[in-house]
């Protein structure tokens, strides 16, 4: 990677290891964190092409991976216990270390400084920090796939008393389980450094002119976000804390009296199974916003800059972000409706999720209303970032039958709930992030990724996701549960096994696409067509002011000034179809 | 006609934005604001942070909350110890208080002498927590004998983990105060210190009051 | 148009997202309107219920759906350029956006409360006096049931006395316990509520009959009472829904509904002959 000194320096130069390793600079954080989440992406990905396989042809045989996994592939055939550990891996890997990670780590650390017009962050050292310890849990929860026992099977909502009880309760919940608990909190403390960092950087260092609402969507996402992280990851750590204690200290926070395991009474007594549901899902609730909306602001970002056209009712963008953001911390009970929690709380609950949907349309309708007369440039990211807006739709709307306490009744634990979560957690915030890889790219690394291979990613993936995701909603209807090793073990379930093929194969063939862009990404760092301009795409905000790649410190010996919001596209009278904000008043005449 | 928002200079009060500043002038995070936002980044951090721990304690304590309610609840007797360490943590906040006003008036030695003297306190706090988790095993009320043990134990442990962290920060200060860093003109180091010191305080006697009353 | 107003040009790239638009429309329709999967048929009077609170939502989803891919994929197939030709610059439309704010809290409401009615219905009415009672409990990974026999009274069970071959724990020196059945299969009769209380034994498991639309999570520590009524005779599948450990997918066990009553009564003289004579 080439990084242009943009500015002479006070500094010594310093060498390779201070420059590109541990360097504070927050755009390099910013890349080894998209990296790292990208390898763990990998894992990830791998994890679940397993559990297709498992899905689509239960109980075959596979030679070849039982000779490389002969414990996970006894005799061939894969064991149950693997089958759930690798749900539980893939989940927790795909929604902390992926999602979390290349969103709010990656463009989060890239972004902030360079659209708000400062040269780094606020903490420098502690955002390094912030990765190191990231990296550290990334290695910490991988080798909960190595231990004897292998990973913990209780999903990646690691429900009491299963995750409590230690080794007795089954297979990879000894070491592997207690591996996860670590992994978290590691991956918990790393997220409160970059949150503290956020906030205090978009608050405080903030150039002039900018005020609040001339800020892109992007930061004001990226803003709440961090609010929320600081609000609700710690409630994981507490609930980690005290699972960690049930397990190696006798303890019985989450563990009830009358427990008998392997036909033995345990002497625990007082604790109660729905309190570790309800400390995981006041934080888990805020989590899948943590997700989604650094995702819907970029987004909206990136499309309002391919429709040369502002962004519909900025003012209302931000406010459906807040009141999604605070709305989230109310909601958490949906995930309960069937837990044995009061049926009165489920009443609220249902109440407060339909009130949370109301946002959520807000912004559905603007994103339409930014497309309504626009004049769109078909790029590989304008492309996702549309993409994003049927997707996040998709998944939206499920949440509607599955917020209405009555109807989860049944569809709670089966496959709607799976195809719900993964297009509205998963496959939109992913497309988001292809939307802002293809953006920023050039940002990054002063070259174009190919766009004739963005494009088929996009239409593999498009078509993809669609396949793989949208039959499970019916699946989930003819009452498909969840974390099932052998559907083929229940006669209600036969009539769906050619759908669950069709999805196996179908997500074969997605993951294959997303070879096209591992290999497009890497490939274009040093073969990429060369940037020959600061602002190849013609956008607004303060990064495109910089070179690409942008060099250390940012911005020359000035920062820049702000005169207007992000969103001046196709400005009657402009000589320009767009100004950017450092442009005057008046000035976007000359 | 081109429409603009708000032509506002962000915050906009007190110090003036050294808009021409020299590159790295922002990358730094030194105590001198470089923004006109009127609270020093340093301080938003502490306070984020502070935010941050007591949600963790939130957490952990509506835990203690739910799980009082059982019908098997056995109260336990904490030994006196635990009054005496409370002592220790509110006098050192107020060894600290008179610390902050010392610099405030240049009286570097009285500094000196209530820093020690905090870091003291702080230090026979923490190990008076030891002696009480001791006196407590000794006399068969362990970690996982009643749920209440339980939670004093966790609750105390983590507690105890950051009034470790704050001492690790009232040694920065210290070493600064000794090495002549501090003045009335510049103390930020020590008023945040003191801030997370006295939030810590505040922790423990809602823990304690929690644990023994609720 | 060069000006902002009126159509873009349509392009390749918007033309093909407009096609996906409609395949995914024209496809989701199929789903859900010629219903090639579906519910597994209904066989419980609480499970019509659910099934009609689905239903509405599916109509109010399905026509958003529908609305908002078509206006996507339209939208992008007519607004596209290829040149640098200008937008409409306008953003706000305070008015409209009210309109839909408003509209879609009203139509959130309404399925609110349709919900609700069904919901109290089946967690705030009690069960008729006199309906058979039937104790389940899970463990890794088996469901028992628990009869209590003509006497109508359960014997007390005690995790003390859990074993292998007394997987309940019943207390066989309690007199009530003698006319007990415990077995791994559910009896019930058609058209006459049944109560059942879930408990577990270890974790957190999930007794779901898919064809009554019923499902409750069996907690350890906790005594869940639900009831509900089958409309059909017949052998319908119990499936565990809350993964409990390795072998969950195994964790499933059988819903017998029986004609009458009396042949319920023959069941459970039966299982007290096999149980006594062991």
């Amino acid at each position: 990677m080439q990084v242009q000194h943009a500015t002479e320096h006070a500094h010594p130069q310093l060498g390779f290891w201070r420059k590109y390793v541990f360097s504070t600079d927050h755009k390099v954080i910013g890349l080894q964190y998209m990296i790292t989440a990208m390898a763990m992406a990998v894992v990830g990905g791998l994890l679940s092409m397993l559990m297709r396989l498992q899905l689509a042809w239960p109980a075959h045989a596979w030679p070849t991976l039982g000779k490389i996994f002969p414990v996970a592939f006894a005799g061939n055939i894969m064991e149950p216990g693997f089958y759930v550990s690798l749900v539980t891996m893939h989940g927790t890997i795909m929604v902390f270390f992926l999602f979390t990670a290349v969103l709010t780590g990656a463009f989060g650390n890239f972004l902030i400084p360079l659209q708000i017009g400062a040269r780094d962050m606020a903490f420098p050292f502690l955002n390094a920090l912030s990765y190191w310890v990231f990296l550290l849990s990334c290695i910490v929860i991988l080798s909960a796939l190595f231990v004897a026992g292998g990973a913990p099977l209780g999903g990646w909502t690691a429900y009491a008393p299963l995750s409590a009880l230690g080794e007795a309760s089954g297979p990879g919940e000894g070491a592997g389980m207690s591996l996860w608990i670590a992994a978290l909190a590691l991956f918990t403390v790393s997220g409160l450094m970059g949150g503290l960092n956020y906030i205090t950087t978009i608050l405080t260092m903030r150039t002039k002119g900018l005020s609040m609402m001339r800020l892109p969507l992007t930061q004001w996402s990226l803003l709440i976000t961090a609010v929320l992280g600081l609000l609700a990851f710690p409630v994981l750590l507490a609930a980690a804390i005290l699972l960690l204690f049930d397990r190696a200290g006798g303890t019985s926070f989450f563990i009830p009296s009358g427990i008998i395991m392997n036909n033995r009474l345990l002497g625990n007594s007082g604790g109660h199974p729905l309190l570790w549901q309800h400390l995981f899902w006041f934080f888990g609730h805020p989590e899948v916003y943590i997700v989604i909306l650094p995702a819907m602001g970029m987004a909206s970002d990136i499309l309002s800059t391919f429709c040369r056209k502002p962004i519909f009712s900025y003012k209302m963008m931000v406010y459906s972000m807040v009141s999604i953001a605070g709305l989230s911390f109310i909601v958490w009970g949906h995930h309960m409706f069937v837990s044995g929690m009061s049926p009165f709380l489920g009443s609220v609950f249902t109440m407060t999720t339909l009130v949370i949907a109301v946002p959520s349309a807000v912004k559905t309708f603007n994103w339409l209303g930014t497309v309504w007369g626009a004049r769109i440039r078909f790029t590989s990211a304008a492309l996702f970032s549309i993409g994003f807006i049927s997707v996040f739709v998709s998944g939206g709307l499920s949440g509607i039958f599955l917020g209405s306490s009555a109807a989860d009744i049944y569809l709670q634990d089966t496959y709607f709930v799976v195809a719900h979560f993964h297009l509205v957690m998963a496959i939109a915030p992913l497309f988001a992030a292809f939307a802002g890889i293809y953006y920023w790219y050039p940002k990054m690394f002063g070259r174009f990724l190919n766009e004739t291979l963005g494009k088929l990613h996009f239409w593999g993936s498009l078509i993809g996701v669609y396949a793989v995701f949208f039959p499970m909603h019916v699946l989930g209807i003819t009452g498909h549960m969840r974390r099932i090793y052998d559907p083929l073990f229940y006669d209600f379930l036969k009539p769906d096994q050619a759908m669950n093929v069709f999805v196996s194969v179908s997500a074969f063939a997605l993951a294959t696409v997303q070879l096209v862009f591992l290999a497009n990404f890497f490939i274009s760092i040093f073969a990429g067509k060369r940037v020959t301009e600061n602002n190849p795409w013609h956008a607004t905000t303060l990064e495109w002011e910089t070179p690409c790649p942008t060099g250390h410190g940012n911005f020359g010996d000035e920062l820049p000034v702000v005169h207007r919001w992000a969103f001046d596209y196709s400005v009657p009278g402009a000589k320009n179809d767009f100004v950017p904000q450092t442009v005057p008043p008046g000035g976007e005449k000359l | 006609m081109p429409v603009l928002t708000e032509d506002k200079v962000s915050g906009g009060i007190g110090v003036p934005p050294r808009w021409n500043a020299p590159p790295g002038g922002g990358g730094g995070g030194g105590g001198e604001p470089d923004s006109s936002f009127p609270i020093s980044s340093k301080q938003i951090a502490t306070w984020l942070l502070m935010t941050g721990i007591a949600m963790l304690f939130a957490g952990l304590t509506s835990a203690y909350i739910v799980l009082r309610g059982v019908p098997t609840w056995e109260s336990l007797q904490l030994p006196p110890l635990v009054w005496v360490n409370t002592l220790f943590l509110i006098a050192s906040s107020l060894t600290l208080e008179l610390a902050r006003r010392s610099v405030k008036t240049d009286r570097m030695a009285a500094l000196r002498l209530c820093l020690g003297i905090t870091a003291i306190l702080g230090i026979a706090f923490v190990s008076g927590q030891i002696m009480l988790w001791r006196q407590m095993t000794s006399s068969g009320l362990l970690l996982a004998s009643t749920l209440h043990s339980s939670f004093f134990y966790v609750l105390s442990g983590i507690h105890a983990v950051h009034i470790l962290g704050g001492l690790i920060g009232l040694a920065t200060v210290s070493v600064k105060a000794w090495s002549g860093r501090l003045s009335s003109i510049s103390f930020e180091p020590l008023r945040l210190c003191a801030t997370y010191w006295h939030f810590m305080g505040g922790v423990w006697l809602y823990l304690i009051l929690l644990l023994v009353f609720a | 148009m060069a000006d902002g107003n009126g159509p873009g040009r349509i392009t390749i790239a918007g033309l093909a997202f407009a096609f996906m638009m409609l395949v995914l429309i024209v496809v989701s329709l199929w789903l859900f309107i010629a219903k090639p999967w579906w519910f597994p048929e209904l066989a419980s009077v609480r499970g019509g219920d659910i099934d009609s609170v689905f239903t509405a939502v599916l109509i109010v989803t399905g026509i958003a759906f529908v609305g908002v891919q078509g206006v996507l994929g339209y939208f992008v197939a007519r607004y596209g350029t290829r040149g640098t030709e200008r937008a409409g610059y306008w953003h706000d439309n305070p008015k409209a956006e009210a309109g839909l704010l408003i509209g879609t809290a009203v139509i959130m409401t309404v399925l609110v409360f349709m919900g609700q009615r069904v919901w109290s219905d089946i967690y705030f009415t009690e069960a008729p006096a006199g309906s058979l009672e039937v104790q389940a409990t899970g463990q890794q990974f088996q469901w028992y049931f628990h009869y209590a026999g003509p006497d109508g009274v359960f014997g007390r069970t005690d995790a003390k006395l859990m074993t292998e071959s007394n997987p309940l724990g019943v207390d066989k020196t309690d007199p009530a316990s003698k006319d007990d059945i415990q077995s791994p299969e559910m009896h019930a009769v058609v058209d006459k509520p049944v109560k059942v209380r879930l408990r577990s034994k270890d974790v957190i498991h999930s007794f779901f009959v898919p064809r009554m639309r019923y499902k409750q999570d069996a907690v350890p520590g906790m005594s869940i009472l639900v009831w509900l009524t089958p409309t059909k005779t017949g052998k319908f599948e119990i499936a565990c829904a809350e993964l409990c450990g390795a072998q969950h997918y195994r964790m499933r066990a059988f819903l017998f509904v029986e004609k009458t009553e009396q042949d319920l009564n023959n069941w459970l003289k039966q299982q007290l002959a096999e149980q006594s004579g062991d």
